[in-house]
């Protein structure tokens, strides 16, 4: 039992750290570096879940797709400085405010209407590939097809607005 | 080793999601720069994903699994248009600084 508990404790400290150092770093580079980091540590949350099949696929579509698409702008307009105007102070203080009202108020709400919590299942299955696969090919077909629609249609539009505009 | 589901109450699950959605937000509040933004944007993302995940494991239920696939192809997506939105943006006025951006506030 210990095990287990310590690596969730431990992965949960470096999702938290490397998702503050995300928003504080001034330099944007280290901020995608940060993110990065943040999505590995919640890849290891998915493997602690039993969620194999998602676990991979976080890996190879975050860190290796995203990130690197993040990693790619931010060095092509060159923004790898820390020259970023800052906002009033002010207004900083009323954000991080705004973020702690947030939090209070959705543990607030947590608590008064806490369901009944699930008992923990012996050895959860779900998460593996087999699963996954019978449930999106049976059940979710028409999702899953209307989702690669979705990818070609991103994808020309991505290619529209980034295209140089003849003037 | 032993099962994490026995070992961590689902609880502790639920206020990380929640803690990370809350950074989240406090970054896209605070951040002037557009691309921090959806970055930040991502994050209250995956806390999302990791609560479906979690409930999904302890109710033994594939289904949020399979919804968070979706979510992930949704954001590839997402994060595909908005980085060229932002190419785009920057070859107009040089700067993705979002309170230069300001045109379409009344």
């Amino acid at each position: 039992m210990v095990i287990s508990q310590f690596i969730f404790y431990t992965l949960a400290a470096f999702t938290l750290l490397s998702s503050l150092f995300v928003v504080f770093s001034k330099n944007p580079i280290y901020s995608v570096l940060w993110l990065i980091v943040c999505f590995f540590t919640i890849a290891g949350h998915f493997v602690m879940l039993n969620a194999q099949f998602l676990a991979v696929v976080h890996i190879i579509v975050y860190s290796g797709a995203i990130m690197v698409l993040f990693l790619f702008t931010v060095m092509l307009l060159n923004l790898n400085k820390e020259t970023e105007p800052h906002k009033p102070t002010l207004l900083k203080f009323g954000a991080v405010i705004a973020g702690g009202a947030l939090f209070l108020i959705v543990i607030a709400a947590m608590r008064s209407g806490m369901p009944a919590p699930y008992t923990a299942p012996k050895m959860s299955e779900v998460g593996y590939v087999k699963n996954i696969g019978m449930k999106l090919y049976k059940d979710y077909t028409l999702p899953f097809e209307v989702a690669s629609i979705l990818f070609l249609s991103a994808m020309i539009g991505s290619v529209v607005l980034a295209k140089k505009e003849r003037s | 080793m032993e099962n994490t589901m026995q070992a961590v109450p689902q609880n502790w699950y639920l206020l990380l999601s929640t803690f990370m959605f809350c950074i989240g937000v406090m970054g896209v509040l605070l951040r002037r720069n557009a691309i921090i933004i959806l970055m930040c944007i991502e994050l209250m993302l995956n806390a999302v994903n990791l609560l479906l995940v979690s409930f999904s494991s302890y109710a033994g239920n594939a289904e949020g699994q399979v919804f968070v696939f979706f979510i992930m192809v949704v954001a590839a997506a997402e994060v595909a248009v908005g980085l060229a939105l932002l190419v785009s943006i920057y070859r107009n006025i040089a700067s993705t600084d979002i309170d230069i951006l300001s045109k379409m506030k009344w």
